[in-house]
């Protein structure tokens, strides 16, 4: 009993599904996953989603998000099986022996509160502490994260900090009420890579300061690399393989795991020269109402059957530059050129043909697609616009862009709701490829993808672009996918063209300040990466 | 400028403006009404040379136009003109009216108000469990019941079997608080009864809606108690579309009584409006829809305005 904090045995959790037109039936989420925890240890739990990782934390706390229903093994938090807890158990373990950080802060904080009320609102309701007690640990905590001005901001509302700043303000609220073990759910998946690596360095300072133990859930194994001590893979609600961060990174066993580690090992030899099918020249552009350009002077050229990835930050201006090239957006000055024919700014004033060439693939495949059309409709419909297809013609056609896209025959009936996440984005590049477009703008096609599911989905794309002679505007904030395709690369902070050129030259040095910063912080598969950053950044700070 | 202050000018600018609008609409609705009112003032008796003067006095043979500039200005000055029927000064004699419908309203916005709001969040705390069915199915039903009948169900029941209270709720000048009080008690229980139900629902139903936010989930995470996420998490969230419904039946309160004033001989706008209208007495109908319009616009107004200054993001900008 001595140091160990968390033991769960033999857990199993269950929830009932409702497929539509069946009987409700239960289905098991996890089984059999057992592993322990001591006092001041962090533990990794990576997987895909639907790996069971959430759900197997928030365990911890004998908590079932939507009707899940912890029903078998034992959940001992120092020694006591908190699944046998009665409600006041329950409220005497939440909050006070173990807390929870969310994966999006600026959901989890209520909106009409301020930040310090929510902050401390744990510690005096467990009674742990008086007002002004807590208050000060607040502040302290707020130094301790690295936010600005400790002693106002707990003032704030939740809508006045930054994404970033609110992770951690939700860091000090976990930590507050001096818990034994903090559950850290996805706290950074959230956030811009520039902002990820700040927030991950106070997260790992904070634990190592109050000394608590933390799981520390995540589908990204090299961010999990930098703060854990030992890692369990999950897949599908099953642990695949449980060891030391050491082990897991530098020598996987399981062939899952492997992948995982090697993700991204797309080979793409850069392509250069060709005729532009896009120019963008001079686009400077801002939205109804405000007064400043989100775009200004931004010009970029794409050849034919190649790929231009626009990185950047949230809130840098590359999906803007997307609605503008769509005509969603018109300009307020510079020139696009698609396919040697100058665009009408506006959408409604350009030709079929032009809207028929450009076509676009959206982050978001399941709101992308109307839920009450089957496959066949959504990809028929272009089809039938554009090339006035009907019949068998269409379905002929129709069953050729799914056997591009690696589906067969059985989906043409089915819905958007039957399908996988990277089923449905298929079905999304299925439907702009039906248009035989010139170009396809991908607006972070793959970000909501797990790694595995990306990887099919790169791969697809790039094959398609051998085949179809397609040139992708490929929009995205992940530096690893740009790597992965890209033939140049143009990268884009607050609205300008920052860098621009080959792939091989843009992710060379030398580098500009930005360009640097964004490629040191994005996270390498080793570990003390994260320490070596920091101390690199911190010399170099002083040097200057 | 701070944005609310702007948000709130605009909102108060759109008010007048709609209450403008309803001033024309008033006016042309009861101009026209079929009949002539010089008619109907003067029955089957009248002469054509009586019925032409009487036309004259009252200023009907000018264009609409001008008479409703007439109407319009003098109205703005406090002048609501005089009755046909009786010669009386309509402002005066409808401000105790109006005084007496404001009494029995919030009387029993007093009483319904936190009620709804308390019976929601129960409803919500004990949600699928007997008091959430309870509560749901009595005010279901008391919405549904038409107010004529609860009325008269509940004057069979509290005035004429139990004897509790008066059946006819007679209030006249001099009288104490208490007096009035027990004197209304009928129609403000008859009121409670028929806004509490959409009040309670919508309460219920908005903050349902707030519980499946994530604030929610980390307010339980931290082991507070069900009933105080409710209150001090889930509520504050939801304010703007319960003030919105209980700005609406507080309106209705004013606007819609009549049925319940009528029943129980109630003397406020209710009745006079109805008397008058049966009289085909114009001025007073235009009168009375022109303060019930400014009424139902002022408390929708109060809602639009509550319901920005809950929103913290408009409250505290960045």
């Amino acid at each position: 009993m001595s140091d160990m904090l968390l033991e769960v045995k033999n857990l199993k959790i269950e929830a009932t599904a409702y497929p539509p037109g069946e009987a409700p039936r239960d289905i098991t989420i996890v089984e059999g996953v057992s592993f322990k925890l001591e006092k001041g240890r962090v533990l990794g739990l990576i997987g895909e989603s639907g790996a069971g990782k959430s759900t197997i934390g928030l365990s911890a706390m004998a908590y079932g998000r939507g009707g899940v229903r912890l029903t078998g093994g034992e959940v001992l938090v120092n020694g006591r099986d908190v699944l046998q807890a009665g409600p006041a158990g329950l409220r005497a373990l939440r909050g006070r022996e173990v807390t929870y950080v969310a994966q999006s802060a600026a959901a989890a904080f209520n909106p009409a509160k301020r930040l310090m009320e929510q902050v401390i609102e744990t510690t005096l309701h467990h009674g742990l502490a008086s007002k002004a007690e807590a208050e000060a640990r607040a502040v302290t905590l707020f130094a301790r994260l690295g936010l600005p001005n400790p002693e106002t901001i707990g003032r704030r509302y939740p809508h006045q900090v930054s994404g970033g700043q609110l992770q951690r303000v939700m860091t000090a609220m976990a930590l507050c009420p001096k818990p034994d073990l903090v559950i850290f759910d996805e706290p950074t998946t959230a956030l811009d890579v520039t902002t990820q690596i700040e927030v991950l360095a106070a997260i790992k300072e904070a634990i190592a300061d109050t000394g608590v133990a933390a799981l520390y859930i995540t589908h990204d194994l090299a961010v999990v690399a930098q703060v854990a001590d030992d890692i369990m893979v999950l897949r599908g609600g099953k642990m695949v393989e449980y060891g030391t961060t050491d082990t897991i990174i530098n020598r996987p066993a399981e062939p899952y795991t492997q992948a995982l580690v090697s993700v991204r090992s797309i080979d793409h030899n850069e392509k250069s020269g060709g005729a532009p099918v896009l120019s963008v020249k001079g686009i400077t552009a801002r939205y109804r109402g405000t007064n400043f350009d989100v775009l200004s002077n931004v010009t970029v050229d794409l050849p034919e059957a190649q790929t231009l990835a626009v990185v950047g930050e949230s809130g840098s201006g590359k999906s803007t530059l997307a609605r503008v090239i769509t005509g969603l957006l018109p300009p307020s000055a510079g020139t696009i050129t698609f396919v040697g024919r100058d665009l009408a700014a506006d959408f409604e004033a350009r030709g079929k043909e032009d809207l028929r060439e450009l076509q676009m693939i959206y982050q978001m495949a399941d709101v992308a697609m109307n839920p009450r059309q089957t496959v066949g409709t959504i990809i028929g419909r272009p089809l039938e616009f554009y090339f006035g297809l009907k019949g068998a013609e269409k379905r002929h056609r129709i069953q050729e862009l799914l056997d591009e896209i690696e589906m067969g025959e059985g989906f043409i009936d089915r819905y958007p709701a039957e399908l996988s996440g990277g089923q449905k984005q298929r079905v999304c590049i299925a439907r702009a490829l039906a248009a035989k477009p010139k170009l396809i703008i991908c607006d972070e096609v793959t970000s909501a993808l797990d790694p595995l599911v990306a990887d099919g989905i790169l791969k697809l794309l790039l094959n398609l672009q051998k085949i179809e002679k397609v040139a992708y505007l490929f929009i995205t904030h992940d530096l690893a996918t740009v790597r992965a395709i890209a033939d140049s690369i143009a990268v884009m902070y607050r609205g300008k063209v920052v860098r621009y050129g080959p792939k091989s030259q843009v992710l060379a040095p030398p580098f500009d300040d930005y360009t640097d910063l964004l490629l040191s912080s994005v996270p390498e598969m080793e570990l003390g990466w994260l320490e070596r950053t920091i101390a690199n950044r911190k010399m170099e700070a002083a040097g200057n | 400028m701070h944005p609310v202050i702007t948000l709130v000018a605009q909102r108060l600018a759109l008010g007048l403006l709609l209450l403008l609008a309803a001033s024309v609409l008033i006016f042309i609705g009861t101009q026209i009404l079929p009949g002539d009112v010089a008619q109907s003032i003067l029955g089957q008796g009248a002469t054509p040379e009586t019925l032409a003067n009487l036309r004259e006095e009252l200023g009907l043979n000018e264009p609409a136009v001008t008479r409703y500039f007439n109407w319009l200005f003098a109205t703005l000055q406090g002048d609501l003109g005089t009755a046909l029927t009786n010669g009386q000064d309509i402002a005066s004699s409808m401000g105790k009216r109006l005084g007496n419908t404001l009494f029995l309203a919030s009387v029993a916005a007093i009483i319904a108000v936190p009620l709804a709001i308390l019976l929601g969040l129960i409803a919500v705390r004990y949600q699928g469990r007997w008091p959430d069915r309870v509560i749901s199915t009595v005010t279901l039903a008391t919405v549904s019941v038409p107010e004529f009948l609860l009325g008269y169900i509940a004057i069979y029941f509290l005035s004429v079997k139990f004897r509790v209270f008066p059946s006819l709720a007679t209030v006249y000048d001099g009288m104490s608080l208490g007096d009035k009080l027990y004197a209304i008690s009928m129609p403000v229980v008859v009121l409670v009864l028929v806004v509490l139900g959409h009040m309670m629902r919508m309460t219920r139903a908005a903050i349902l809606n707030v519980m499946q936010s994530a604030y929610v989930e980390t307010a339980e995470l931290k082991g507070l108690r069900k009933f105080t996420i409710i209150a001090r998490h889930a509520f504050p969230n939801a304010i703007a579309p319960v003030v919105n419904v209980v700005m609406l039946n507080l309106a209705y309160l004013v606007v819609g009584v009549v049925v319940v004033e009528v029943v129980f001989v109630y003397p406020g706008m209710g009745q006079y409006l109805v008397d008058h209208v049966s009289k085909r007495d114009v001025p007073v109908v235009q009168a009375c829809g022109l303060v019930f319009a400014a009424v139902y616009i002022g408390l929708n107004l109060v809602a639009d305005i509550v319901a920005i200054l809950a929103n913290p993001r408009l409250r505290h900008p960045k």
